[in-house]
């Protein structure tokens, strides 16, 4: 009897962690636009957000570009069909590695900062002032967090996914010989614009929503300590990673399965 | 002074994304068509059509010039019917040209080779919505092996 009451508690508090995580985004996300309050608030964040997370960004991209060009070649070149590199470097990192990777990075460099951030603020009662002064903090703190994240997220991904590209391109043709123009050219041909590299920007799309709810919400229902905020940021990132894993998974088979 | 110094860096933030966009979108990826301008639509009726796809390129000699828009089964017999897309920069093809449903490479995408026929007083050109008579079909393997293997019994 226990158990099953053990089972019960499990299942209700997961489903009200949801209804809680979806209160707080429709409050923070949903009412009347202030755009003169908010924009600084949201440049703001995607300084923090977005342009500190560029340097992880593009050396990443860089070194994954260039290890699937070596790898690629020395599987390609035993059939002779080096000249499919190009393809093989564009096509992973559109579908597959640009959204996933970023996503990944995203959430350990910016997704458990927003959550230790907030967590901090929760901890200290600056949440708890916010409401005092009858500032929303779900407008104030958790909105312009939010769409800084939900914006920055795919154009990080379009970098990532371009150096990525470029990283090939060195490795293949400046340092192995593959030549330039097929390098290209068979990219071109293999590459469409709508099927991969639209599929590519709403898969990140996704990512960045799912992530930056994520950090926010564990953030913003953590446990008010110093054991409760590096709990919560631990959680960040294990949830994340697997959210985004998951997710990966089932818009590839949307996308690309049928 | 601090804000205004985050403001450029996210204007140059969103300006380096875009031109990743339009350096993927230009540079490594291809719009659906290929085929840009204008366009006139011809038909084919084939026996066999094999692996040949929507968008499989139609071409002359080795040069694209259209896309496969539609395949159909069509009329009373259920025969494969192909439509197709061709660029208006060449619209002088005679009616007795030929189409053939031909693979690229041993292991290759097939794609159709159309070959031009003769221009004669006698004959026209073809049209927009005409349809290719002169078609040979797709090579199936499975054919070929029968085939060789009948031809082999009766020696």
């Amino acid at each position: 009897m226990d158990s099953l009451a053990r089972l019960g508690a499990t299942v209700t508090d997961a489903i009200a962690g949801i209804g809680r995580a979806l209160a707080m985004l429709l409050g923070a996300i949903i009412g009347k636009p202030t755009p003169r309050k908010s924009w600084p608030l949201f440049v703001q964040q995607m300084y923090v957000v977005g342009v500190l997370s560029l340097i992880i960004i593009v050396v990443s991209g860089l070194f994954i570009g260039m290890v699937l060009g070596l790898q690629g070649y020395t599987i390609l070149v035993d059939y002779g069909a080096e000249q499919s590199l190009g393809p093989m470097v564009a096509l992973s990192l559109l579908r597959e590695l640009g959204p996933v990777v970023t996503a990944l990075l995203f959430a350990g460099r910016a997704g458990s900062a927003l959550t230790a951030e907030i967590g901090l603020m929760k901890a200290t009662e600056q949440l708890s002032s916010l409401e005092m002064m009858a500032v929303d903090p779900l407008r104030r703190v958790v909105a312009p967090r939010f769409w800084a994240g939900f914006v920055s997220m795919p154009l990080l991904a379009l970098i990532f996914s371009a150096v990525g590209i470029y990283g090939g391109y060195l490795v293949g043709s400046g340092w192995l010989g593959v030549d330039e123009g097929a390098f290209w050219s068979v990219m071109q041909s293999a590459v469409d614009w709508r099927d991969d590299l639209m599929n590519g920007i709403i898969k990140s799309l996704v990512f960045a929503f799912v992530v930056t709810w994520i950090a926010l919400y564990k953030g913003y229902r953590c446990e008010p300590t110093s054991a409760g905020i590096s709990k919560a940021t631990t959680s960040t990132v294990v949830t994340a990673s697997l959210a985004i894993l998951g997710l990966d998974f089932i818009l590839t088979a949307l996308m690309f399965g049928g | 002074m601090e804000s205004r110094k985050s403001h450029i860096f996210v204007g140059l933030f969103v300006v380096v994304g875009v031109l990743a966009l339009l350096f993927i979108a230009l540079r490594a990826a291809s719009g659906s068509t290929v085929t840009a301008g204008e366009t006139y639509t011809l038909y084919a009726k084939f026996d066999n059509i094999g692996s040949l796809k929507v968008r499989s390129p139609v071409k002359v000699g080795g040069v694209v010039v259209g896309r496969v828009t539609d395949i159909s089964l069509a009329g009373e017999y259920y025969e494969p019917l192909v439509e197709m897309e061709i660029s208006k920069d060449y619209d002088k093809f005679s009616e007795t040209s030929s189409l053939s449903v031909l693979t690229a490479g041993l292991l290759g995408e097939q794609y159709l080779g159309l070959q031009p026929g003769f221009i004669d007083d006698t004959v026209g050109t073809l049209e927009d919505g005409d349809t290719i008579s002169d078609t040979k079909s797709a090579l199936v393997l499975e054919q070929l092996i029968g085939q060789f293997l009948f031809s082999q019994g009766e020696n």
